[in-house]
Parts: C-alpha cells; sequence; structure tokens
C-alpha cells in the first residue's frame, strides 16, 4: 500500500511548524484606498476597465450590502469584522498584462514554485506520469497568468481570468454572472458581488469534453486585504470538466476574509467536477491569525440529464462557512457533495451542502467526513429537500464524525423536507472516536500513535478521497497528516 | 445598518397581552409567583410568538399559524358531573387525576383510593403557599430555557397537580393524568404538574389530552418529571379528541438520576396543530432514556415532535424512536437533538425517525441534530422519508390481497413497529387498535 507509506512518510517529515505556506512574498503592489465607500467598488471597477453593466451591477450589490445584516446562525465565533479597515484591492504591480511566463514577476513565480504550483506548462506534478492541468494563478485580487490556453482553445474552450471575459465573452458573462448566486443571496456574496474583484471563468462548448484538468491557486499575499474572487463555469450541452481549486495564505496574526463566490451551471447533459483542496492559514494553536473563509458556491442543472459533483477537503482557515449547494432544476439531473473536514487548534468548521430537489426523477448523494481534534468544533449543516413537483427525487446521507480528544466538538445539522410523497430520503449520521482496538493493532505492528492516527483517519475519509482526482488525491493525503499533527497524547 | 426589526404584534400576540393583563391578578400564587409570572411574561413579549426564526420552531410557525388566542375559562361546577360522564369510559383503569380546563378538580379525581406511597395536591395550592424549594422546581434550570411557548406557559399556568410517589413504592396501576377541555365556546387552558418519582420505585404515568366534545380548544400543558435514582417510569402520552383547529402544546421537562430508566411513548393523531417538545437530562449515571412515538396525520394536520436529550452525564444511554404516517394535506415534523456534554464519556445514542408520505400534498420534516463535545460516544442517527414500497405491494397482491388491504397491512405493521416497546400491556393493546381503526377509518 504506497498511500499508507505515503502517510507515514509524510508524518514523519513534518518540520516543528505544521504550515508550509505561511511565507510572505514580497512584491510590490497596488492597493485600493482602504475601507469600503461607492469609491472603492467603482475604483476596482475602473481598474479592470469593466463596462457601464458591470459597475451598476456591483453598485447595486454594494447597495444592498449596506441593508444586510451578517448572518449569525452558523456555529462559529468570531469578533465583529471591521470591514472599514480591509483594503478591498490589491494587485501585484508588475502585472500589466504579461503575455507569456517570461514576463511574469520572477518573485510571484518563485512563491508559487514555492506552493509547488506548477506554472511552466511542460512541468509535471511529482508522483504522477503525464498528467496535465491547466492553472489559473491568483494572487491577491488579480490574475497572474493562465496555463496551457492556447491547446484549450484548439477545443474551444475557455478558460481565463473572469476579468478578461468580461471584456472578451460579453455573451456569456451578462447571461450568467449572478444566475446562480443572485446579488441578494446573502451578505458575503452580496459583498462578494459589490467589490469581487479577479477569478476564473470557464466555458465548455457543446460536446467538449475538457481535455484536461483545470485548475485554479489562490493566494492571499497582502496584508489586511480581503480576497473575495468570483468564480464562474458553465458546461454547455453534453460537455464535461474537471476543476480544481487549491488555495494558501502566509501566515500573520491578524484574520484575514475570503468571501468567494462560485457559480456552476450545467445544461443538457453536461457534467461539472469541482474540487476543493482548502488550505488557508488556520491561525496558531492559541487561535491566533487565520483566513476567516465565508464562501458561497452553488452549482445548478439547470437542464435535464445535468450533473455536478463538489468534491472538498477542508483543513485550513481559523472559520469555515461554506455550504456547496445543487440545485436540481433539470429532469434526471444529479448532485453529489463529497467532504472532509479536519479541524485541529481553535479552528471553527461550519460546512455542508444543500441539494434542493425541483426537477422529476432527480438524485443525490451526500457523503460527509468531518474530524475534529484539538479544541476544535466541527459542525455538518446541510439540507435536501424535495419540492412539491419533485416526483421520483431521491437522496441519500452519510454523515460521520470522529473525535480525537475530549476538548473539541463535533455537531451534525441536517436539514429534510420532504413535500413530494414519492422521494426517498435515506440520512444517516455517526459520531465516534479512534477506536482504541484499531489503535492498539497498528501500535503492536510498531506505529508510534500519531502514525496509526494518520492511517486510521486515512482510512476513515477514503470514500471522499477516492473522488478526487489523483493529483489532489495525493496531496490531500499529505494535507490530513499535517492538519492532524500534534492532536495526539 | 444594523438597525434592530421592531416586532409588529399579531391579533394573537396582542390578544395574549390583553388576556395576561386581566387575568394576572386572578391567577394563583403568592407575591413570590407574581413575580416569576411577571418575568416570564415578560420573556414572552420579548420573543413574541415563536417563528421560523427561531431555530426550534423552525416548521411550525405559531407566530403566523395561530390566528387568535383564546380567553381562560372554567366550567361551573354543575357541568362537571356533565363533563365526567363523557369521558369516564374512556379513561383506561387507574387512579385518576383530572385538570378541567387547566385547573385541577380533585371531585372528579380518584383521591381516596390512592396507594401508599402516593401523595397529590394542587398546584394552585402549592403556588398560593408558595414554597419557594417547590416553586423552583416547577422549572428546572436548563430544560427548555427560553422557549417561547413554556414562558408562556409558566405566566398563565391556572393549574395542575403535584405528585409525590416515595422512594421504594411499586405503584401497580397507572396513574393518570387526565386534562380535559369542557364543551363550548372556543378557549384555552394552561396547566403544569410535577412528578416526583422516589429513589427505586416504579411508576407508569398515563397523560392524555382530550376534551368533552370535539372543538377548537387551545391547550398548552407542561409536565415536570423528576425521576430518582434507580426508579422506573414508563410514561404514555395520547392526544385525542381534538378539532382540526385545536392547538395543542404539551411539553415534556424531565430530568433522570442515577440508574433510572424512563421510557415515553406518544400518539399523535388528533388535534390541528399539535407542539410536543421533550427536554430531558441526565443528572446522574449509568441511566437510559428511550423516547418514542407514533404521528398519524391526516387532513390538515400539523405535528411537531421536537426533543432535546441533553447528556450531561457519563454512562448514559438514550434511543429516540419515531414514526409518522402523513396523509393528505398534513405535515409531519420532527426535531431531535442530542447533546453530549464535554464529560459525559461513554454515551451511547440512537436517534431514528422514519416517514411514510401517502399523499401527493403531504410533507414531511426531519432535522435530526447531534452535538458531540466528548470523545468517547457513540451516537447516531438515521432519518428517512419514503411511500410505501412497490415492491412490498407487489408481493402482497401476488398473493391475492387487494390493493387497500395490502396497504393497510404495511402500514399497520410499519406503525406497529414503533409500539412494541411500549411496556404496559394494556395500553399496547389499545395502541394497536387504535392504529388498525385509524387506517380503516382512512378510507
Amino acid at each position: 500500500m504506497p498511500a499508507v507509506r505515503e502517510t507515514v512518510e509524510t508524518v514523519r517529515s513534518i518540520d516543528v511548524d505544521a504550515y508550509k505556506y505561511g511565507f510572505v512574498t514580497d512584491i510590490e503592489s497596488d492597493k485600493a484606498p482602504k475601507g469600503l465607500r461607492e469609491d472603492t467598488v467603482r475604483f476596482i471597477s475602473a481598474k479592470k476597465n469593466e463596462p457601464a453593466w458591470l459597475t451598476e451591477w456591483r453598485l447595486d450589490a454594494y447597495r444592498r450590502w449596506l441593508t444586510m445584516r451578517e448572518p449569525t446562525w452558523a456555529r462559529v465565533d468570531y469578533p465583529p469584522i471591521a470591514y472599514q479597515e480591509l483594503y478591498y484591492y490589491s494587485a501585484p504591480k508588475s502585472t500589466e498584462g504579461p503575455r507569456s511566463l517570461a514576463e511574469v514577476d520572477p518573485e510571484l513565480l518563485r512563491t508559487y514554485e514555492k506552493l509547488g504550483i506548477p506554472l511552466r506548462e511542460q512541468e509535471v506534478l511529482a508522483g504522477v506520469q503525464n498528467a496535465r492541468v491547466a492553472v489559473d494563478a491568483v494572487f491577491d485580487s488579480v490574475s497572474v497568468v493562465t496555463t496551457f490556453k492556447e491547446e484549450l482553445a484548439k477545443a474551444g474552450v475557455i478558460f481565463c481570468p473572469i476579468s478578461e471575459a468580461v471584456q472578451n465573452h460579453p455573451e456569456l458573462v451578462p447571461k450568467y454572472l449572478g444566475s446562480v448566486v443572485p446579488v441578494t443571496d446573502n451578505f458575503y456574496a452580496t459583498l462578494n458581488s459589490a467589490v469581487f474583484s479577479d477569478g476564473s471563468f470557464v466555458y465548455i462548448p457543446p460536446g467538449v469534453r475538457c481535455p484536461m484538468e483545470l485548475s485554479t491557486y489562490f493566494r492571499i499575499n497582502e496584508q489586511n486585504t480581503g480576497q473575495f474572487e468570483r468564480t464562474l463555469i458553465i458546461a454547455d450541452k453534453g460537455s464535461y470538466v474537471s476543476y480544481l481549486e487549491g488555495c494558501t495564505a502566509p501566515k500573520r496574526d491578524e484574520n484575514q476574509l475570503h468571501a468567494a463566490v462560485v457559480e456552476l451551471i450545467a445544461l443538457e447533459d453536461a457534467e461539472i467536477k469541482y474540487s476543493t483542496v482548502q488550505n488557508w492559514y488556520p491561525g496558531d494553536a492559541e487561535g491566533r491569525g487565520g483566513i476567516y473563509n465565508f464562501v458561497t458556491k452553488r452549482g445548478d442543472c439547470r437542464e435535464a440529464r445535468a450533473k455536478i459533483s463538489w468534491t472538498q477537503v477542508e483543513t485550513g482557515s481559523a472559520i469555515t462557512w461554506k455550504y456547496p449547494s445543487c440545485i436540481l432544476r433539470g429532469d434526471e439531473s444529479r448532485g453529489e457533495f463529497y467532504s472532509i473536514a479536519i479541524s485541529n487548534g481553535r479552528q471553527q468548521v461550519d460546512s455542508g451542502t444543500k441539494m434542493i430537489h425541483l426537477g422529476k426523477n432527480t438524485t443525490s448523494r451526500i457523503i460527509s467526513k468531518g474530524i475534529a481534534a484539538g479544541r476544535s468544533e466541527n459542525t455538518y449543516r446541510g439540507q435536501v429537500s424535495a419540492h412539491r413537483r419533485a416526483s421520483g427525487a431521491r437522496n441519500f446521507t452519510n454523515c460521520d464524525s470522529l473525535l480525537i480528544g475530549d476538548r473539541c466538538g463535533a455537531h451534525t445539522v441536517p436539514y429534510i423536507e420532504a413535500r413530494n410523497h414519492s422521494a426517498v430520503f435515506e440520512h444517516e449520521a455517526t459520531t465516534s472516536k479512534i477506536s482504541e482496538d484499531q489503535l492498539f493493532y497498528c501500535m503492536q505492528r510498531g506505529l508510534s500513535g500519531e502514525e496509526a492516527t494518520a492511517l486510521i483517519v486515512n482510512g476513515f475519509v477514503r470514500d471522499v478521497l477516492q473522488q478526487l482526482p489523483m493529483e489532489f488525491a495525493v496531496e490531500a493525503q499529505k494535507l490530513i497528516a499535517v492538519s492532524l499533527e500534534g492532536s495526539v497524547g | 445598518m444594523s438597525t434592530e426589526i421592531t416586532q409588529i404584534r399579531t391579533p394573537a400576540e396582542k390578544a395574549l397581552i390583553s388576556l395576561y393583563t386581566s387575568e394576572k391578578d386572578r391567577l394563583p400564587g403568592n407575591d413570590a409567583v407574581k413575580a416569576l409570572r411577571t418575568e416570564a411574561f415578560a420573556e414572552f413579549e420579548r420573543s413574541g410568538l415563536p417563528h421560523r426564526r427561531i431555530e426550534s420552531w423552525h416548521y411550525t410557525d405559531l407566530r403566523s399559524q395561530l390566528r387568535d388566542a383564546a380567553p381562560l375559562f372554567t366550567a361551573g361546577s354543575s357541568e362537571f358531573e356533565d363533563s365526567l360522564r363523557h369521558v369516564q369510559p374512556k379513561i383506561p383503569e387507574g387512579y385518576a387525576l383530572v385538570l378541567l380546563d387547566g385547573v385541577f378538580v380533585p371531585e372528579l379525581s380518584d383521591l381516596d383510593d390512592l396507594p401508599e406511597g402516593v401523595s397529590v395536591c394542587s398546584l394552585a395550592d402549592v403556588l398560593a403557599k408558595g414554597d419557594a424549594a417547590l416553586v423552583e422546581r416547577l422549572a428546572p434550570k436548563g430544560l427548555g430555557t427560553g422557549d417561547p411557548a413554556l414562558s408562556l406557559n409558566a405566566a398563565l399556568m391556572q393549574g395542575g397537580v403535584v405528585v409525590d410517589v416515595a422512594p421504594g413504592t411499586e405503584v401497580a396501576k397507572p396513574l393518570i393524568l387526565l386534562s380535559v377541555m369542557s364543551a363550548g365556546a372556543l378557549h384555552a387552558a394552561y396547566h403544569r404538574s410535577l412528578v416526583r418519582i422516589g429513589a427505586g420505585a416504579k411508576l407508569t404515568l398515563f397523560e392524555i389530552v382530550d376534551a368533552v366534545e370535539i372543538g377548537s380548544n387551545q391547550q398548552n400543558g407542561a409536565v415536570v418529571i423528576e425521576v430518582g435514582d434507580g426508579a422506573e417510569v414508563e410514561h404514555l402520552t395520547r392526544i385525542s379528541r381534538q378539532g382540526a383547529d385545536a392547538v395543542i402544546i404539551n411539553s415534556v421537562l424531565a430530568s433522570l438520576g442515577a440508574n433510572c430508566q424512563y421510557d415515553g411513548f406518544a400518539l399523535i393523531a388528533d388535534g390541528g396543530l399539535v407542539r410536543r417538545q421533550i427536554f430531558l437530562r441526565f443528572n446522574g449515571e449509568h441511566s437510559t432514556a428511550g423516547i418514542r412515538g407514533l404521528s398519524l396525520l391526516s387532513g390538515k394536520r400539523h405535528a411537531d415532535t421536537t426533543l432535546v436529550v441533553d447528556h450531561a452525564m457519563p454512562h448514559c444511554t438514550s434511543r429516540e424512536y419515531f414514526k409518522h404516517i402523513v396523509a393528505d394535506e398534513a405535515t409531519g415534523v420532527y426535531q431531535g437533538k442530542v447533546i453530549v456534554r464535554p464529560h459525559a464519556q461513554k454515551t451511547d445514542g440512537a436517534m431514528k425517525s422514519r416517514a411514510l408520505l401517502l399523499s401527493d400534498s403531504a410533507s414531511m420534516f426531519n432535522k435530526p441534530e447531534l452535538e458531540i463535545f466528548a470523545d468517547d460516544v457513540v451516537c447516531g442517527h438515521g432519518a428517512t422519508v419514503a411511500q410505501l414500497d412497490e415492491d412490498q405491494l407487489f408481493y402482497l397482491r401476488s398473493r391475492g390481497l387487494p390493493r387497500g388491504e395490502a396497504e393497510q397491512l404495511l402500514l399497520e405493521a410499519f406503525a406497529a413497529e414503533a409500539v412494541e416497546k411500549v411496556r404496559n400491556e394494556g395500553a399496547r393493546e389499545r395502541l394497536l387498535t387504535y392504529v388498525s381503526d385509524w387506517l380503516a377509518a382512512r378510507k
């Protein structure tokens, strides 16, 4: 079992300091004035040279945001956020549209090298042969580089920063932007609509199977900035795309805000597979610093037989508030949600999903594995609902929690709403600790307590790991070991 | 930006405020009790009627569903006999304690034949005397604190009983707490009872919510149960003969000692809007609680069962098992929350809620929650919503049963699973008969 060996080796090789991505890149940046006013919104819009409709759209969102209140229903606890003390836009200075990699600031390239992100097109990820991944790298508020553009263009696939898409694809962006997560959806989504800076845009034309994995890598670098990216993925009739998202941030004593919006649209017979490995800085053992990850992710199976699958590995962030959802509008459409949420130290995770069954014979599946260690709180919050007309709706939910140590908490809050008698919903949840017998068995064979725990945890989350693309599965497995560092004994 | 939204009072809320203002001096209690009532009502005024923004009332929006709050009404003594005649044949054998329109009526109750070790007194007397220690036990701390329906109950409670079962007493026949609404115009009753079961005692408690004639009454009743160390209690609840407009709120506040056993079962088949809420806490180790129930819902009924089971002590076991058959345009709600406190190691909790929807317009909302702070526990929950299995129907029909009969057979089996665990044999038989009658009458 190479995976086991890998895990054990990773556990062994962990530095004293578990978060490897906590360095700061010293790079000159161009920032918007501190705070949030109409001017800030106009500033961002002007920076991006946006058409008038989008500026208005942002301003409208901003005005709505002023009337909204921060949601408090999640099981997370944090001091009030001073929204006026944040920078809402920050961009590395030298990136006035690099034509090729050669023009990208070498400091940035080094950053991504350190993060292990292949920005050179011929590069191959460690351990995986012949895997090619097109990457869009987003640094603070802007996208710095997108690889493999030409090859993707040959297939008709559009993969570019959303700011570019706004300029070049007026036939697509206005039609779909905000159609899944409306401007007024919730406090953070509205804030994002007002100030979103960059993010990825993907369009897969009808009948095309995207020739490679698409990936976006988000990095927060600047101090006191919030990151507000916006991702829009459209899979036209009969197409397929697999999309990966990764994220890291430097170690800082302050809390940084990340409020992203992701919208997925799958048309007839299309399939979108969206995977996330979320590894924002989680704060130190005492809970100082770390990212507030308040993200709205939603997919819309708009037409018949569309399929959207979310896979997430949540290991970072001081606070995670995230519910990737599926609106199953098309008949026979399918939604899936696979999640591993690991919390350690003083992390707080409130995550889950929503499966909204609207069309006939729609199916969904939820597999959620929560692992709480240290003094963390880990909550699964999910909703499965069947509309009156959603005959034949089918859902299976399984959420398991594992507790490591007696100072953490694991909670399950499912909402199961059936308004149709032909709906069949099944829900099961368990909470337990790592069995002493299993630990004893592993340790008796020479593993240390920590190694044994990592091994058992990897077994616990295997159902979800299997859903990840290969490149990510390896990384996720390592991450799990790192996240649980120091939780035993 | 964060302006407080000023609440607009609904007609029912206004009616409740004027009801309290006009009745507060007439309600039993000394000054200390009056102060508690004022405090409880102030709390209710702050929260208003529960609505969907209050998490524990998410699916039962009383604010929009309660159109008007009914006045209090007590039947004259001449009507007692009359009421009794209507109700008595329906009461199972046992020691009956009768509350008429929320007020304890000793004349109708079996006080004289009470067995040794069981003593009963009227809540109104207790409140009038205002024995501080006893009054405090009527609202156990940490059980249902802040619940708007309970605050309203505490402010307006008209009567009830205080029952003491001495340690070691085995009460042979069931104790029946019968709360009856008299006939006549729409009226409301608020009552609260305290049942204390001493160490090692054994008791079967029947709680029956009934009416002299089917009408649109409003009842808000609460039973506080203290189970002593090593005691065994079976608590059966039945809500019957309530009109389609009746609003019934039935709360149970139970605290369990060590090594004891509490089994609750409730049948909800009547009433327009029924909210049953159980708050249970383990105060001692090695105790077991079983909370079960069956809802048979037809018409436009709305029945909500909400549980909060608080494992505050280690080595306790809880089992929650609920079945719902939802027909026509009815709505079933199940919310179960199991809390395992940081030191409650070796907790064993299992919760299950299963629903069958029989019509296109029936709805079922399930919210089984786990809130766990201890690591050495085994906790799980399961929830299902479905319709009758076509394969099973096909099997029965292929053996010659007509569709209707096949359905009835399957539904009976489904419901019987919930009833099976009822220990009191007589009650179990009656429940099963009731289920088949209800199913037969549906067609």
